[in-house]
């Protein structure tokens, strides 16, 4: 039981980058446990998948062919029954929406601890996980102390594996109780773009909760029509009904790669860092010296943005 | 018809701060509503406000202090509340998500609710998974990152239809048959601010304190498996060229370099 089980993600016949990465990680744990890499895929074109999956590294890809898109209650089975039978030390899952529509219940079903959203692993006396708390302003190492332990893990923070690999695929001997299964896909929705397109904006002035309140949203139209730029937002604006949601840069909304992307009154938190990292040059204005945007700015002021952004205007007018 | 809220005090951290230990320093955090329970707490209001069957009680695992964070939700419509707290659950640095699972599992349990709502995460420990978990131990069907749910529907049908918000815009709509735990996610509705009236009616209504023997549990059952190590700031691997001086001067030399890449050029 030094082996490492690996579930692959993926969404509307798509494999997600997050895939390769699990298995990055796998072979990680898998060379200091000395065990095998398996990895499984759940529903979809599966033997399609599994070709494709079959990389540098993984032993076994194992295939469950139930379904066409994510359910929960049929990954929740399946995974749990295949960590049954190949018994792995480490049963690694996405962190993402869907990973955590199934991993808890896998885990609890399987009496393991579990730990999401790592962004580092090690195995020394055990497992040693680092992760982020209180929106990533501190990191911590958690240890482990089980022979097995369920872990999920964060998007983009290893290296995917494309080398190609000579892993065995194996239709895996799962039994679906289809009464078990108590929800239904009915539908996807892509959510409207609204009259702007942010992905299409060469400069982006982008605002976040640092604004306080709507009335003030002025300060920051008035900035991007000095720079004749378009106006984008991290979450909270949205949420509050500030402006659409065509308008929302992370994880959740939009992926955004302008030339310039000015960042204002917003900490930078991991969702929405995924979502404007690739800009070509960054800036930051925030009152927050330790707030991570500034881990990723080419350029900032450490400030009031209500100070500064008038004056920035007024500078380009 | 019962709905179940779960609610937690959560930390924010100051822009600067402290590390003591494994912990940051106390003085460096302010507790309040978890930013995602907001929204739960609100949406299981909307459903009482909807059908005058529905009761709404929320569940907390927290020390006394955070009686005062119970009583803001009790403000907003929750008609009563349950917190778990004793020397066991104090004495743990991290509460990982099996012993959240059981200590919830036993207050369902008792209560016996229809729909169990919760944040999709809490913003201090950000596990975010408490609610499927406490879904798979209690046999209840579930949804986790809900941006829509539709209200006639519980009401009418026992079924929760959800929107679950996937990455990158796109929106997924799932039916689950119900008793369910929904997992909230934000945005979902717009929180209320508690009135002053129901702020006044708050402080009449019943917060239950349950020790883990009160609930069938002993110590054994929230020591859990995880040990937090180390907590520390992270290295910060900023290389900004940042402008400095008042406002003026800050904004003049921020402008020079955003001309430098061609910004605001006609």
């Amino acid at each position: 039981m030094s082996d490492v089980l690996a579930v692959a993600d993926h969404r509307r016949g798509e494999l997600r980058d997050v895939s390769f990465e699990l298995i990055a990680a796998g072979r990680e744990l898998a060379a200091e446990t000395g065990g095998d890499l398996h990895v499984a895929v759940v529903s979809g074109p599966v033997e399609e998948f599994a070709e494709r999956l079959a990389v540098e590294g993984v032993d076994v890809v194992h295939t469950v062919d139930h379904g066409e898109e994510f359910n929960h209650d049929v990954y929740a089975a399946a995974v749990a029954s295949l960590a049954e039978s190949v018994d792995p030390a480490y049963l690694l899952m996405p962190n993402s929406v869907n990973g955590l529509d199934y991993a808890p219940a896998v885990a609890n079903r399987l009496d393991r601890p579990l730990v999401t959203d790592a962004v580092d692993l090690a195995v020394d006396d055990g497992l040693t996980v680092t992760r982020e708390m209180y929106g990533s302003k501190v990191e911590t190492t958690v240890s482990v102390d089980a022979d097995r332990a369920a872990v999920t893990i964060r998007s983009g923070e290893w290296p995917p594996i494309d080398a190609d690999g000579d892993a065995e695929i194996r239709a895996a001997d799962v039994e679906i109780d289809e009464s078990a299964v108590r929800s239904r896909v009915t539908g996807f929705e892509e959510v409207a773009g609204g009259d702007v397109d942010i992905t299409e904006a060469d400069v982006l002035v982008s605002v976040g909760r640092g604004i306080e309140e709507e009335e003030n949203l002025e300060l920051i139209f008035d900035l991007a029509e000095a720079l004749d730029a378009t106006v984008s937002a991290s979450r909270p604006i949205v949420d509050n009904g500030w402006l659409e949601k065509g308008r929302q840069v992370g994880q959740s909304g939009k992926v955004v790669t302008p030339e310039v992307y000015v960042a204002i009154g917003i900490s930078g938190a991991v969702q929405h860092v995924a979502g404007m990292k690739d800009a070509e040059t960054i800036v930051a204005i925030n009152t927050d010296s330790n707030a991570p945007i500034f881990d990723i700015a080419d350029y900032g002021i450490v400030g009031d943005l209500f100070e500064v952004v008038p004056e920035l205007t007024a500078d380009f007018e | 018809m019962k709905v179940l809220v779960t609610v937690k005090e959560a930390a924010t951290v100051a822009d600067d701060f402290e590390v003591d230990g494994h912990r940051i320093d106390d003085r460096y955090l302010e507790y309040d509503l978890n930013e995602w329970d907001e929204y739960a707490v609100e949406e299981a209001v909307q459903l009482a406000e909807a059908d005058d069957d529905v009761e709404v009680v929320s569940v907390t695992i927290g020390p006394e202090r955070s009686e005062e964070t119970i009583r803001m939700a009790l403000a907003k419509g929750v008609d009563r509340a349950i917190r778990v707290w004793d020397d066991a659950l104090e004495a743990e640095d991290l509460l990982d998500v099996a012993a959240k699972t059981r200590v919830l599992a036993e207050v369902v349990e008792a209560e016996e609710p229809d729909l169990v709502l919760t944040g999709v995460q809490a913003n201090d420990d950000s596990f975010g998974a408490t609610g499927v978990s406490l879904a798979d131990e209690i046999g209840f069907g579930w949804a986790a990152v809900v941006n829509a749910l539709d209200a006639d529907r519980v009401l009418e049908e026992g079924v929760a239809a959800v929107h679950r918000e996937l990455e990158g815009g796109v929106v997924e709509h799932t039916e689950v048959d119900m008793p369910a735990v929904l997992t909230i996610q934000t945005g979902i509705n717009e929180p209320r601010y508690a009135s002053l009236r129901g702020i006044r009616q708050a402080q009449s209504k019943e917060i239950a304190t349950r020790s883990l023997a009160d609930l069938g549990l002993d110590a054994g059952a929230v020591a859990g498996d995880l040990e937090l190590l180390d907590l520390y700031e992270p290295e910060s691997e900023s290389e900004t060229r940042l402008f400095e001086g008042d406002p003026g001067e800050s904004a003049a030399g921020l402008a020079e370099a955003l001309r430098e890449k061609g910004v605001g050029a006609e």
